[in-house]
């Protein structure tokens, strides 16, 4: 028995080792599961890109689920994500909110001009306060918010199709199981 | 020659520049805040570079969370305050050092339980071996037996 300790603390190993390279090849070591999910989205109220007396707030966003999508002329990944969001985000038939993040509006709107705007209101955070109450750390993030203003989902990083089907539409359809 | 040593020179002094531009001078009201917040900085990890610390990151977020940090302090809050502000945000990625809780037993006890079942397995064989020593002959010592 004793002679075979040293094989089994050698499998444990290979075992462990394999469980860590199985793990990350299955996660992105750079995301970050977020805290709020499940939990309340922070409140916020923050002025409409282009009309700047116009504020959208927490509330005014009630009552049907919608996608919080962050993102910036400066990203480069946006630009990857950008069609996705054009076609088969929008035609999941929930309303896009943009989230300028840091950003300068007049680069936001040309950006918006040059690639398309999928968004059905796009709110501003220019010096990024509100994206620290959502644990924004980058762009693109996005999140799915249910009708009572819960945070049910979010990607950290460009949607992809892969994400699209395996992540998004089962999201999406939890939703729509609920409501009545 | 000398436009050279100067190019040199300018391009040494590059890093410097840099240094310069990621830590902004930041109002403390005196040196015991300032150096409440680098130690504070010191010890939350800035969540896009994965192994920066706030102190150290040129990230953007780094800087805000800088600011961040550098504002609650300034509004009286303490550190468990400012720390538990970033984690219900960050999650507890932010802490270079994770508070003892059921879920962080592994990691702060995990070392310690293998080191102690490591020396029990040592122990054992070493008393084993203590036993058996006498009854084998000396002649056996070529054996490969551990």
């Amino acid at each position: 028995m004793s002679r075979l300790l040293p094989l089994f603390a050698f499998l444990v190993l290979v075992g462990l080792f394999g469980f860590g390279i199985w793990w990350n090849t299955r996660h992105d070591q750079h995301e970050i599961v977020s805290p709020l999910i499940d939990k309340p989205a922070p409140a916020f109220a923050l002025p409409v890109l282009g009309e700047p007396s116009r504020t959208v707030d927490k509330a005014s966003l009630l009552g049907k689920p919608y996608f919080l999508n962050v993102f910036a002329s400066w990203c480069i990944e946006c630009v990857h994500e950008h069609p996705i969001l054009m076609t088969e985000m929008k035609q999941l038939g929930l309303p896009l909110v943009g989230f300028n993040y840091k950003d300068d509006p007049q680069a936001a709107t040309a950006w918006l001009a040059d690639h398309g705007n999928p968004f059905d209101v796009i709110v501003a955070d220019r010096d990024g306060r509100t994206g620290i109450d959502f644990g924004v750390y980058a762009a693109p993030e996005t999140f799915l918010v249910d009708a009572k203003g819960v945070i049910r989902y979010k990607r950290i990083g460009p949607i992809t199709p892969e994400v699209l089907d395996t992540e998004i539409r089962p999201a999406v359809a939890a939703l729509a199981k609920e409501a009545p | 020659m000398r436009s050279r040593a100067l190019l040199w020179l300018a391009l040494c002094l590059l890093p410097a520049l840099a240094v310069a531009q990621a830590i902004q001078p930041l109002p403390f009201r005196n040196r015991a805040e300032e150096v409440r917040f680098q130690k504070l900085s010191a010890e939350l990890r800035c969540p896009m570079c994965q192994n920066e610390t706030l102190a150290d990151s040129n990230a953007p977020i780094a800087h805000d969370l800088r600011r961040q940090v550098f504002e609650m302090i300034q509004a009286g809050k303490s550190d468990e305050e400012i720390k538990a502000f970033l984690v219900a945000r960050y999650s507890q990625f932010v802490l270079y050092k994770p508070p003892v809780e059921p879920s962080t037993w592994l990691l702060w006890f995990g070392p310690a339980v293998l080191l102690v079942a490591g020396g029990i397995v040592v122990a054992i064989q070493v008393r084993r071996r203590a036993r058996q020593a006498p009854a084998s002959a000396p002649a056996n010592d070529t054996e490969d037996d551990w």
